[in-house]
């Protein structure tokens, strides 16, 4: 069972226009750069991204954004990427919003084999709008379901030939819950060891998970806000 | 009248010791400039973070460390990391104590409007959503009027809503107030520094209840 690719083409060589894809990521933290990259390359068509956020104008999403790839995305903030704002208005892109929490629980619950979630987030709110809600203890709770995604792209720090990963700091966020939730999960790594060299006492995401592995090169991980305190 | 750093300090004073907090984007997140002294407070950031830090240094900032306002941040001792569910799964569990964020509209019966306005705005709700339908304390920090003079302290909110009757308490440029259980209003409880209740009462367009003298704030 080798799980091993030589480099992004090669592990994303199938995915066919139309599919639906799950992209890791919070703004720029943590994105599949080198599976992004590899897509516009291949100018893969009409996709569907699941991802928290759509990149800036430049970075991330946003050039598959540019090149037109994208027919709809589900997310939960879209305000950094003025493309998108513009693509949205001219009818080009289809957008579902949706609140952050419910985006990761609905990854979860696909990650977790149950098909749907009960959530209070958008109760009485335009996102309740056709949705069965029930009460619980005297609460509302919309019934959200779990995604079905064909390709979850992810990206992590360190991961081994079994698959198994680990992500650094906040660059975690949606990436182990995506990788649960594809069909067929592809991980870059920006350090990608033999197995037996990971401590099995501190995966975050398990190898059963993780169907495509390869070590990323070239990481810009770009900073979106620089803020940062004066030394004195 | 309170300028954006005294709303902060003033909501600061509502943070108590041990609580964990959950600070939206502006204002609110400046309130952690003020958290008294000699209390302990640990910071969550929903992108899955607790124990939250200052800006970093000049030239220590990391991609891979990042507030909900995709600011690069720092991790005090003690912090931990966590995955998105898991982050919404302790918001949702109430776990998180105290929920400080902005709002464009917020009506007499805790309504509150922060995501969207049609055809003008359309960058999505993040995780405000999930934030105001389930924490137990939610205090808005906001301008007491819009850039047009309109109060948005409203009967209803006319905007989008982002959560229903969640919203607790208030705190403007002018005034401290409570959101009264069962639709009973804004009931004023303190007065910014210089500002009479006449002004407040002025500038509330939803039902204000004025209940003998409005104390001044102490910031």
């Amino acid at each position: 069972m080798n799980k091993i690719y030589a480099n992004a083409e090669e592990a994303i060589k199938d995915i066919e226009d139309g599919a639906v894809l799950m992209l890791g990521g919070f703004g720029l933290c943590g994105i599949p750069e080198n599976c992004i990259t590899a897509l516009v390359k291949k100018g893969t068509k009409n996709l569907t991204c699941i991802s928290n956020n759509a990149g800036v104008d430049d970075f991330g999403i946003g050039l598959m954004l540019q090149t037109r790839q994208v027919k709809k995305m589900i997310s939960s903030y879209v305000g950094e990427n003025a493309e998108f704002e513009r693509q949205l208005l001219s009818g080009e892109l289809e957008v579902e919003l949706i609140p952050q929490g419910t985006l990761a629980t609905r990854c979860l619950a696909a990650g977790y084999g149950m098909p749907a979630i009960f959530t209070p987030a958008g109760v009485g709110t335009e996102v309740a709008i056709g949705k069965e809600t029930r009460n619980f203890n005297g609460k509302d709770y919309l019934m959200e379901y779990a995604f079905d995604a064909d390709f979850a792209l992810v990206k992590a720090w360190k991961g081994d030939a079994a698959g198994n990963l680990i992500f650094k700091d906040t660059a975690r966020n949606f990436n182990p819950l995506m990788a649960m939730a594809g069909k067929i999960t592809i991980a870059e790594v920006e350090e990608l060891v033999p197995s037996g060299e990971l401590d099995p006492n501190f995966i975050h995401t398990p190898g059963i998970y993780i169907h495509r592995i390869f070590q990323g090169s070239g990481y810009e991980k770009r900073i979106e806000q620089k803020t940062v305190r004066k030394r004195l | 009248m309170l300028d954006k750093n005294g709303i902060a300090k003033r909501i600061a004073k509502e943070i108590k010791d041990g609580y964990y907090v959950n600070l939206g984007i502006g204002i609110p997140t400046l309130c952690a400039n003020y958290i008294p002294d000699g209390i302990n407070v640990v910071l969550q950031s929903e992108n899955g973070l607790l124990g939250m830090g200052p800006f970093p240094l000049e030239g220590e900032e990391s991609p891979d460390l990042i507030n909900a306002g995709k600011q690069t941040v720092t991790m005090l001792p003690g912090s931990s990391i966590f995955d998105s569910a898991m982050s919404f799964g302790m918001i949702r569990a109430q776990k998180v104590h105290l929920t400080i964020l902005g709002a464009m509209e917020v009506s007499e019966n805790g309504d509150i409007a922060n995501w969207k306005i049609p055809g003008k705005m359309v960058k999505g709700m993040g995780g405000a959503m999930d934030l105001v339908a389930s924490a137990k304390n939610i205090i808005v920090a906001m301008q007491h009027v819009n850039r047009e003079g309109e109060s948005k302290l409203l009967p209803q909110c006319e905007l989008p809503l982002t959560g229903i009757r969640c919203v607790k308490k208030i705190v403007t440029e002018l005034a401290v107030l409570d959101v009264l259980p069962n639709g009973g209003g804004f009931k004023l409880l303190e007065r910014a520094p210089g500002v009479s209740v006449a002004e407040i009462i002025a500038k509330t367009k939803g039902k204000l209840v004025v209940d003998g003298d409005v104390p001044e704030m102490e910031i």
